[in-house]
């Protein structure tokens, strides 16, 4: 079965929302693919701390007439104008006139003894779990790593209740509390203030300091955390630990768009290399809810025709001069590389460890050898992890990725072309009726 | 006395668990202290990520083996095996 759009967005986090919102109130048939339960995406997962935007935004989507996909996964194109999805056991074919991709981002995870347990989560993770209802209340947390997403995290914990007993960051905080204000929209001064907050329900914040082992048998029971040379046990019951952020760049690396440096190439429109294809927020750069908001706003009208609306809003972006601070700001301290012993595994789908990889020339090699990144993750923690251990470059990371982009059922792979958009000639989606609709 | 209205009842490897609206299973497998699965080489393993990508919360929701579980909103009535 398939579903016609003038317009498909994917992702629906704050770019892709702007981005569907703004299309839709261009008048155009707009559909939105997300694979979480509910849009908002990481940075504004559904919880009970939504600042301000989160709210304005979801509600502007709430009233758009747009058709939602809420819960599908895009993993292939079999041709191009054709994305192809799952939900559950279903499959569809989502074909568009213009494509933006909103696909946002992840965190870095970096291996170290003892990081496969149980209780040993990214720091978005470990958040993403307690917005997911998972109880926090009097747990002890060690919240580690580097990057915007700490603070944020250590502070929605706290609030929570949870026991945050310490904050591990490897950069100076003066350079990371700008990083945060920055990815979540909010003011500097505020976070400021939040940081004082967690401190004074009793967390201590280190900075130049990381975990080094985590210790336990069945799940984690202490994290061993190091600053300057000297090292100590911390008794703990999670480990929220994530070293900055990583676009998803699977979606448009399949479809062709250019990635440089490890971001995609788009222009003032947010136009990418590939006729058609826009992209908008963290995959063009790490920079932020607010940017990412503009970015999703430019990328939906551009692709609804509204140029001269489009070049407005995006000479806007100039003139406030949007700092890139979060692109390069988070060098990670090259000890960090250091971290992993012989036997620690670094792909954690297939159990490969440390010394098997090491060997290695580079990352199809590693592949080839190990099995490294063929499991069902394809690559997306082992492979960002292996372009820090091992300098492999990320371009042979996302070269190597083909169809399926996730895992999908065998019944899925087999959905032949006759199902495909230009055979079927199935009439449009149901954003034509003018009301939002929901595919259940 | 769990609300009826604001509370779900489901299994957890058959042992049943009560959780609030919107609680998704991986939280779910995480409150009845399983991990969600064992790695290729027997180690215990839970969820990572969060967000659909590690692939380490991966259990069988209703039948239905290899679901990421972060991904799923627990409902009433579900079976959910962890391995
Ligand atoms: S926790 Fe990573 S995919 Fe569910």
């Amino acid at each position: 079965m398939s579903e016609h759009f003038d317009i498909l967005v994917v992702g629906a986090g704050p770019a892709g929302i702007a981005a569907a919102v703004s299309a839709a109130a261009a008048g155009k048939r707009v559909g939105l693919a997300d694979d979480n339960p509910a849009p908002g995406g990481q940075i504004w997962r559904s919880g009970t701390f939504q600042p301000a935007a989160a709210r304005r935004w979801l509600a502007r989507l709430n009233a758009a007439p747009l058709v939602r996909l809420q819960g599908w996964r895009i993993f292939d194109s079999p041709q191009r104008g054709t994305l192809r999805a799952e939900r559950n056991s279903d499959c569809r074919d989502l074909c568009y006139e213009q494509l933006i991709l909103a696909t946002g981002a992840r965190e870095r995870f970096l291996p170290f003894p003892g990081w496969t347990l149980p209780n040993v989560m990214g720091a978005g993770g470990l958040d993403a779990m307690v917005r997911g209802g998972l109880p926090i209340a009097g747990k002890r947390v060690v919240v580690a790593g580097t990057g915007p997403l700490l603070l944020a995290v250590a502070a929605h914990l706290a609030r929570r209740g949870a026991k945050v007993v310490a904050v591990c960051e490897q950069a100076p905080l003066r350079r990371i509390v700008p990083l945060t204000a920055a990815l979540l929209g909010e003011p500097a001064k505020l976070l400021q203030g939040i940081a004082y907050g967690v401190a004074a329900r009793g967390a201590r914040f280190f900075t130049g300091c990381w975990p080094i082992a985590v210790n336990g048998r069945e799940k984690l029971e202490s994290v061993t955390l190091q600053r300057n040379r000297k090292h100590w046990d911390v008794g703990c019951d999670y480990l929220a630990c994530g070293f900055h952020l990583v676009p998803n760049l699977e979606l448009p690396a399949l479809l062709g768009c250019r990635i440089e440096n490890g971001f995609v190439v788009a222009d003032d429109l947010q136009r990418t290399s590939v006729a058609d294809v826009f992209c908008a927020g963290e995959p063009t750069g790490i920079g932020g809810v607010e940017l990412a908001l503009l970015e999703g706003q430019v990328a939906g009208l551009a692709a609804a025709g509204r140029t001269a609306e489009a070049e407005k809003l995006a000479r806007r972006r100039k003139r406030q001069g949007f700092v890139h601070a979060l692109r390069t700001a988070s060098v990670l301290d090259p000890q960090l590389g250091k971290l992993a012993s012989d036997t620690t595994i670094v792909c954690r789908c297939e159990d490969v460890p440390f010394a098997a990889l090491r060997e290695h020339a580079n990352w199809r090699d590693a592949k080839l050898h190990t099995r490294c990144g063929m499991g069902p993750c394809q690559g997306r923690i082992c492979g960002t992890a292996a372009e820090f251990l091992f300098g492999w470059s990320a371009a042979s990371v996302q070269s190597s990725i083909r169809p399926p982009v996730f895992p999908a059922l065998v019944s899925s792979l087999g959905a032949s072309a006759k199902e495909t958009c230009q055979s079927d000639g199935l009439p449009s989606a149901g954003a034509s009726t003018g009301s939002q609709k929901e595919i259940l | 006395m769990p609300d009826p209205v604001r509370s779900l009842a489901l299994r957890v490897n058959g042992v049943p668990l009560t959780v609030a609206p919107g609680t998704t299973v991986a939280a779910a497998i995480m409150m009845a202290g399983a991990p969600a699965r064992r790695s290729v080489s027997g180690e215990p393993r839970g969820p990572l990520c969060g967000m659909g990508i590690c692939f380490e919360c991966r259990a069988t929701v209703d039948g239905t083996p290899h679901q990421r579980s972060c991904q799923i909103l627990c409902a009433e009535g579900m079976d959910v095996r962890t391995s």
